[in-house]
């Protein structure tokens, strides 16, 4: 047999775009996410400014840094819905703290170690005890809201000197600015997208998440990486806790409620599939920007009541994935 | 790992080994209700604890009184979500829209009545009331052809109405808080057939016909069919498609029966905070009485026993004066309490340190 006739037969439909199956979903977005772009620019003068652009990461960078955090639990095929009241909770805790006269360097690691506490109290619960994702993750929610409302159910204010300056801080490039935060959740991005891709432990991520038998069997350490996921979404959460109380300068316990829907709809727009296994980081990203983006041709539009930019934003989520699913059907 | 699997495996085997009926107090506590049940009848004494008179259902003008009649009373709405998130839950999917459904039908039936010349009249009350529902019912053939027939996953799927449902409820009340004035619409709540409340009864009728339904027809079956595994269904013979619309169509008209009790216990509608997080409370009241999230099995009398769980948590909350600020936390704990017990990882982690346990590996 020669080398040539090993190779697999050529797909019977000819193929137009050199584009491999996998990355379908995640060019998809992409390709919709253009198209909307273009027709907010068409649509509404000034549209075009690239800080437009820089803007949705800015109001959003704590949402990105949560999302990432959900991609790696969605990729196990587990979901977490306590990143919300984890974020709501972080805020409250970093205010109270500064409020006390803590020093910022203590406040920031106490902040995110108690995230990464939460997530891996439910990280045991879900793998020692197999309570369901969704049930020990629901209790995690009562759990941080509720010490957000024992704490105090009122705002807290922070006027700490350095978080006042991170949050204020507008880091100049050509002649448009980014925040400290966007600049901490692209870092987040990256180190995510290089664990995922390029490390035993991304590697773990995605057979756990295709098959947690097989990949029992294959010997990996599914139970860790369980754990693991979970710890690091709540660490995310913490660290967009802290973020949101850059972007808030407040601590409250009604802050990003809901956000745990936001983050699971930029996940599972990015492409990943709830069922664990597949999916890209990127994709992810995307995701966060098509909720930004639809957020801001609402604001664009500007003469919406509250109840019709519900409907609108449930519309555009509607068309986003019905056009995704359709562009990924045809092609496969 | 693979000893953890073994052990499992053994742990298995063992349980189908034992004779069973020779013990039955064993047999009670492995019953998978038993220890919901056992959590609903703590809570419960742990009332009467706290008042003396809890117990006490007494007959006043000929209509039953009592803390456990509000319990059951105020419980029916969630009941009757949680009963329908039980048959979509079943297909392997979920049901985040139910709380918007729950503000819409009762947005619907109120602006209709407040339309009405005479508020009074029954006729008008129930054109308004079966209005309501058929948009409930169109609302679940729209989460169900998204899920069933575009493919969709539900949770996204059904987030889409979670999120529009909210808009459209308000639009429908023209973003204000709707007051009707109708002693037919307030009954659907307030009054009492028979002695026993209306809601109650519409909430018995409805478990009883979704129970009839699926347990003594293949229907309940063919559910678990396609919760179990959608293709190999399909390639069975099963329509999946269909029974999946049917299940959505049911989650969302139980929702809407909810939401007329909502909105007439006020006599009012409100879009925005009508069944707010009532998905939440349904998901852990199917949960509880332990159907699986992963579809392919459901307990419809597991849903009843975690609804009323969730409601007498509730009740409990007020009863033993913890302060508000707290409820969520004891509500917390509550249920990593219960879902521990319930674990059987839990269990058997304490079962392997009694002696009488032991395997012989």
């Amino acid at each position: 047999m020669t080398k040539v006739e090993t190779r697999l037969p050529a797909p019977t439909v000819p193929r137009r775009f050199p584009l491999r199956q996998k990355y379908l979903p995640v060019t998809a977005t992409a390709v919709l996410i253009s198209l909307m772009y273009g027709l907010g620019v068409i649509n509404y003068p000034g549209f075009s400014d690239t800080q437009i652009v820089l803007n949705i990461f800015i109001d959003n960078a704590f949402l990105l840094v949560v999302a990432v955090g959900m991609t790696f639990v969605i990729l196990t095929g587990g979901i977490d819905l306590s990143v919300g009241a984890v974020v709501a909770l972080t805020t409250m805790v970093v205010a109270l703290l500064l409020e006390n006269g803590w020093p910022a360097a203590v406040v920031l690691p106490v902040a995110l170690l108690m995230g990464a506490t939460i997530g891996l109290g439910m990280g045991l619960m879900i793998h020692y005890f197999e309570v369901q994702p969704f049930i020990a993750t629901l209790a995690g929610m009562f759990l941080a809201r509720g010490l957000c409302y024992a704490i105090s159910t009122t705002s807290i204010g922070i006027d700490d000197p350095f978080w006042v300056r991170v949050a204020n801080a507008q880091l100049w490039v050509g002649g448009w600015f980014i925040t400290i935060s966007v600049l901490v959740a692209l870092v987040v991005v990256l180190i995510a997208a290089y664990v995922l891709a390029y490390t035993t432990f991304g590697r773990d991520v995605y057979a756990v998440g295709g098959n947690p038998q097989s990949a029992m069997l294959m010997g990996l350490r599914v139970g860790r990486t369980r754990i693991a996921v979970y710890t690091i979404s709540g660490l995310c959460s913490g660290l967009g806790g802290v973020l949101l109380s850059f972007y808030m300068l407040s601590g409250y316990g009604l802050h990003a409620s809901g956000m745990e829907l936001d983050a699971i709809a930029a996940v599972v727009i990015g492409g990943t599939l709830l069922t664990g296994g597949s999916g890209y980081l990127l994709g992810t990203v995307l995701g966060v920007l098509v909720l930004g983006l639809i957020q801001t041709i609402i604001t664009f539009q500007g003469d919406l009541s509250s109840w019709w930019t519900k409907i609108f934003i449930g519309l555009f989520l509607f068309v986003f994935i019905v056009l995704q699913r359709a562009v990924t059907r045809r092609r496969r | 790992m693979a000893v953890a699997l073994a052990r499992r495996q053994m742990e298995r085997w063992r349980g189908s080994r034992e004779p069973r009926g020779s013990d039955g107090m064993s047999n009670l506590v492995r019953h998978r209700l038993f220890w919901p049940v056992a959590m609903l009848l703590l809570l419960l004494v742990g009332n009467l604890a706290f008042t003396p008179g809890f117990f006490a259902i007494e007959l006043r003008d000929g209509h039953l009184f009592g803390a456990l009649i509000d319990i059951l009373r105020q419980g029916a709405p969630l009941m009757l979500v949680a009963l329908g998130m039980t048959l979509v839950i079943a297909t392997g999917g979920i049901d985040l829209s139910v709380g918007a459904v729950v503000a819409i039908s009762g947005a619907l039936a109120c602006q209709q009545i407040s339309q009405l010349g005479d508020q009074g009249a029954v006729g008008g009350v129930l054109v308004a009331v079966a209005l309501a529902l058929l948009l409930c019912a169109g609302l679940g053939l729209w989460n169900g052809f998204l899920v069933g027939v575009v493919g969709i996953q539900p949770i996204i799927a059904t987030l889409i109405l979670m999120i529009a449902g909210r808009g459209v409820a308000q639009l429908i009340t023209g973003g204000q808080i709707i007051n009707v004035n109708s002693p037919p619409y307030k009954a659907i709540a307030t009054g009492f057939l028979l002695a026993v409340p209306v809601p109650v009864i519409i909430a018995a009728a409805l478990v009883a016909v979704v129970a009839l339904v699926t347990r003594r027809s293949a229907f309940g079956m063919l559910l678990e069919s396609v919760g179990g595994n959608a293709g190999a269904s399909r390639l069975a013979g099963i329509r999946s498609r269909q029974l999946i619309i049917i299940a959505y169509v049911a989650c969302a008209v139980c929702a809407g029966v909810a939401g007329l009790m909502v909105s007439s216990t006020v006599s009012s509608a409100d879009g925005n905070n009508a069944g707010l997080l009532i998905e939440l409370d349904a998901i852990l009241a199917v949960v509880i009485g332990g159907t699986s999230l992963l579809g392919g099995r459901f307990s419809i009398a597991g849903t009843v026993v975690g609804a009323l769980l969730i409601k007498t948590l509730d009740t409990t909350i007020y009863t033993i004066g913890i302060p508000p600020e707290v409820t969520l936390l004891f509500k917390a704990v509550v249920v990593v309490v219960l879902c521990l017990v319930q674990a059987p990882a839990f269990r058997a982690r304490f079962a392997r340190r009694r002696p009488t346990a032991e395997v012989s590996a």
